[in-house]
């Protein structure tokens, strides 16, 4: 009701007040975008226009930067290697969350309550105190450096925020549902898949967009077990990265640029489902 | 196959137990068995307490607790800033969808990219210096990242910078939900926008800043190694000035190959994130139920 009075209102004179609104919002936003703005910018200069023009605009565009990171960095490989960990993860959490939760929220079964408090307690588990055992069992094991290993590990950090989802949103669906299609002789599976699970499809992407960012963005899990060159992922790569041309700086941004554009471009797409995710995962 | 057998439910949820005790109960119950042995390779003897006292006597420990304390003092910044920007947000001015998808942009972006690129911003010959200088700030013109006195400061700007965004988006979407009717009865009885907003919006956020704060607290104590790893050149540098718990858990257990100090220093941190978890379910419970209400 509110929202409507608003917007009948006529268009509101200039007060003082306004400016000041108008003014902090503004000034959040140069403050929000100034280093992406930067990153953008320097990566289309020249490395010597750098020395003399660091924050200007670029007197003429530069793409050779583009070019060196493309063709002679690592950074497709690196990319490579996030796209499976993170597509790996998200598909083995997804299913086993989906099973989890959908016997969670629909099934009667002892321990059912404690397993969903239990579960939805780890997330607030730091990561990095789960490392050391890992690590040492992995070396034993030999996964340090294998893919499998480091799936294995991501889709555990992320389950619990998936079990919660998908937990409290097939609690939603209505029971008649589930009614209806049991007296029509459906089995639990066969419900699960051809009811739940295309009735969830919007929880489903807020979900698989939410982990695989927290996969392609994580930092520690990828330094520690995937030490091997081959298997960097993209995040480890810019460590190493910005170290090899800590002075090459356009370059540096290039590199940068190159490497926020998936996300940048993901939020963009489902911004919505992002922003949903996020809440639902920290608030209810 | 219409009835559900009494094990079907243990079957779909075996999956999920199996994966969870693999990442989370295995190496929780191992942490405190290394915390008491010296472990060389895969395993060693017990050694009691040694573990503990080991890093409690070693001054890098506790600077390492002291950096993410001081961190803590973002906080407060990452409140105001957030509450500020989500009430202008609120008053729903002329493209406020527009700002809101921009303003939660730094959320977006991978730390270690964002590291890097304020890395830059901030060398001591780099733009924001420049900027400073230029604007007669000269004492401003810090050495962001390479002096050891001020490293931390620029670590702690970049929380701020990024973690506000969460900030905002959860304060706006709260606001959004109240009942509009009180700001409307305020307006009516000539409350000005001030006025308004200290004493009908700020106490109805009360539930919501709980969980941001609590939320916060968290990633400071136990979330913020990716920030210091790259800042800090990988080894919390310069010199030992921007040290974090987790940075000395990863030293210990890659670098110096210590897995026992590594898990005390780890059960340590395990126990004071336990004390955190029951804050943050009351404050989650009470903002759900506010938001049921």
């Amino acid at each position: 009701m509110g929202a409507m009075a608003r917007k009948k209102q006529p268009a509101m004179h200039v007060t003082p007040d306004r400016v000041l609104k108008h003014g902090i919002l503004v000034i959040a936003t140069l403050v929000a975008l100034a280093p992406s703005v930067f990153m953008i910018l320097t990566a289309l200069k020249s490395q010597e226009e750098y020395t003399f023009n660091k924050v200007g605009l670029p007197q003429s565009l530069v793409l050779d930067h583009f070019r060196g990171v493309l063709f002679e960095s690592d950074f497709i490989a690196w990319m490579g290697n996030s796209l499976i960990l993170a597509a790996g993860a998200v598909a083995l959490s997804t299913v086993v969350s989906c099973l989890g939760a959908y016997a969670i929220a629909r099934l009667q079964f002892r321990g059912r309550s404690l397993l969903f408090s239990i579960s939805t307690s780890l997330m607030a588990i730091p990561p990095v105190v789960m490392i050391v055992p890992l690590f040492v069992l992995y070396a034993q094991l030999s996964l340090i450096s294998t893919y499998e290993g480091a799936i294995l590990i991501y889709a555990g950090l992320i389950t619990p925020f998936s079990v919660y989802l998908l937990t409290s949103f097939f609690r939603t669906l209505p029971r008649e549902l589930f009614e209806a299609a049991r007296i029509d002789g459906a089995g639990d599976l066969l419900i699960l898949l051809k009811i739940v699970i295309p009735l969830s499809l919007p929880a489903l992407l807020t979900l698989v967009v939410v982990n695989a960012l927290y996969v392609w963005n994580d930092l520690l899990i990828a330094i520690i077990f995937l030490q091997d060159d081959a298997k960097r992922t993209l995040m480890a790569g810019i460590s190493v990265f910005q170290g090899r041309y800590n002075d090459q700086i356009p370059l540096t941004m290039a590199g940068m640029v190159f490497a926020s554009a998936p996300m940048i471009i993901l939020y963009l797409a489902f911004q919505k489902h992002y922003i949903q995710g996020l809440m639902a995962g920290s608030l209810k | 196959m219409n009835q559900t057998s009494r094990f079907a439910p243990y079957l779909y949820v075996a999956p999920l137990v199996a994966l969870l005790l693999f990442v989370f109960g295995y190496p929780l119950v191992r942490i405190f068995e290394f915390s008491f042995k010296m472990v060389r390779g895969i395993d060693g003897p017990w050694i009691g307490l040694r573990n503990y006292e080991l890093v409690l006597n070693q001054p890098l420990f506790w600077e390492s607790v002291r950096h993410n304390l001081l961190l803590l003092l973002a906080v407060p910044f990452m409140v105001a800033w957030s509450l500020l920007i989500a009430v202008v947000l609120y008053e729903r001015l002329k493209g406020w969808k527009l700002y809101r998808v921009v303003l939660f942009l730094p959320y977006i972006l991978a730390i270690p990219i964002i590291a890097v690129i304020m890395k830059k911003l901030f060398q001591f010959n780099g733009p924001v210096n420049e900027v400073l200088r230029w604007i007669g700030l000269d004492f401003l013109a810090l050495d962001w990242i390479g002096s050891s006195d001020v490293a931390l400061w620029t670590v702690m700007l970049l929380i701020i910078w990024r973690e506000s965004a969460l900030g905002i988006i959860l304060f706006l979407a709260r606001m959004l939900s109240l009942d509009e009717s009180l700001m409307e009865a305020a307006k009516l009885e000539g409350a000005n926008w001030w006025q308004r907003v200290w004493h009908v919006i700020v106490p109805q956020m009360r539930v919501v800043m709980e969980f941001y704060i609590v939320t916060s607290v968290i990633t400071i104590l136990s979330a913020v190694f990716a920030y210091v790893y790259m800042i800090g050149g990988g080894r919390g540098g310069p010199g030992t000035s921007t040290m974090v718990v987790e940075l000395y858990i990863f030293n210990a257990l890659i670098r110096t190959s210590l897995p026992g100090i590594a898990a005390a220093v780890s059960v340590m941190l395990f126990l004071v994130s336990l004390l955190l978890i029951v804050p943050l379910f009351a404050a989650r419970r009470r903002a759900n139920e506010e938001e049921t209400a």
